[in-house]
């Protein structure tokens, strides 16, 4: 099958991987422990493991979209600051 | 005693996820794609990194388009959503008005989006349109082609025409559900016609008002074929909202890598926006379901 129209390179590739791979992860997850965790976080309303993946994916979305506009073209730092907003959704939102 | 799991279910599934695949998922990747590419056509692709977004969030004309549809679905909301409310409120509950009010409502919602911008389009006209020459013979110096105002009146007056009656329709399937009971109650405190709006039917239509606004949100910032049916975006740029912008770069410039990167931004801002609405509209129903003893919820 040719897919030259969709324009691949490796770093989409390797991005939409990395989302594949924690959908997966995710669903593992619930396998093991059912019920997806809810719970009221800092935010003040009940969020589910995957609400607080959703949260993460789009603000590190945003993160990166600020860095950009912001402070210049290297993701890098971006990409950590991500990282660590992820793991402070997934402990207290 | 515990639940009897049947997975086979999930095979259902199949089929709408296979079409999802096919017309969201595939495209939108194939948009990353682009977004970090540029081409010249041929299915031949040069590697451009981050350069088309930073591009992007440091151009005027992007933060000006942005700017402009804010602008316009804020308005639209702040003119829609009341009206709507006080139509709805004013509709008949029984009789032969009711459906005659109904189909009447409906009528605008029926008529396709680039029928509409062409009826206004010429409606608006000073030399051939009702509108336009009426103002003119008014004494009002009205032209829609010339002047930046009288373009952005035309175009929010248009779409209060088309989509008010999408609100009232909603609050009227939320008003006309209110049992007659609460009414009885209202009249033997002795409530006002305000209280009665207010800790009666504001309450009943909370949901449905919800779903309105959510829904005329999306559509009014996404809005595309009616304001570039009536001005193309113009007088200069002043009607030239975020998707009219991204249909110039992409069709206009062949500008696709940049194009792909607006696309990218545009999405992310309409899913922050629906996730915070989303998340407001479920939670207010919940808090509301906990109040009353059980309705409602997630």
């Amino acid at each position: 099958m040719d897919l030259s129209w969709m324009a691949w390179t490796w770093h989409t590739a390797a991005f939409f991987g990395v989302i594949f791979l924690l959908l997966v992860g995710m669903g593992v997850w619930e396998y093991a422990r059912p019920g997806g965790a809810p719970r009221i976080g800092v935010l003040g309303f009940e969020t589910t493991r995957g609400d607080r993946l959703f949260v993460s994916l789009l603000g590190s979305a945003f993160i990166c979209l600020a860095w950009l506009g912001l402070v210049g073209s290297s993701l890098w730092w971006a990409l950590a600051l991500a990282l660590v907003y992820a793991v402070l959704v997934f402990r207290w939102v | 005693m515990d639940k009897t799991w049947n997975n086979k279910g999930w095979f259902f599934v199949l089929p709408v996820l296979a079409l999802v695949l096919f017309s969201a998922a595939i495209p939108l990747m194939t948009v990353v794609n682009y977004s970090v590419q540029d081409t010249f056509g041929n299915n031949v692709f040069f590697w451009a990194g981050s350069e088309w977004f930073e591009e992007l969030l440091h151009s005027q004309r992007f933060h000006d388009a942005l700017w402009r549809q804010f602008l316009f679905s804020a308005i639209i909301l702040a003119i829609e959503v009341p009206l709507g409310i006080g139509v709805a409120l004013a509709m008949p509950r029984k009789g032969w008005g009711v459906p005659v009010c109904l189909v009447t409502m409906a009528l605008p919602l029926l008529i396709p989006w680039n029928v509409v911008g062409t009826i206004w389009q010429i409606f608006g006209r000073v030399d051939i349109g009702l509108l336009g020459h009426t103002l003119f013979g008014l004494g009002l110096d009205y032209n829609y082609v010339r002047d930046p105002l009288d373009a952005w009146i035309t175009i929010i007056v248009m779409d209060v025409w088309h989509w008010t009656s999408l609100v009232v329709l909603l609050c009227y399937a939320g008003l006309v559900s209110i049992p007659e009971a609460y009414y009885q109650a209202a009249r033997i405190d002795g409530a006002s016609r305000w209280a009665v709006f207010r800790y009666i039917q504001l309450p009943k239509m909370h949901r449905v008002l919800l779903i309105a606004i959510l829904l005329r949100f999306m559509d009014s910032f996404m809005i595309y074929t009616e304001p570039f049916v009536v001005t193309g975006g113009g007088p200069g740029n002043s009607t030239t909202f975020l998707s009219i912008d991204l249909v110039k770069m992409a069709i206009g410039q062949f500008d696709l890598g940049k194009a792909a990167a607006m696309s990218l931004v545009y999405f992310l801002i309409i899913l922050l926006l629906s996730w915070i609405f989303y998340t407001v509209m479920t939670n207010a129903g919940a808090e509301r379901g906990r109040a009353t003893g059980g309705e409602g919820g997630r």
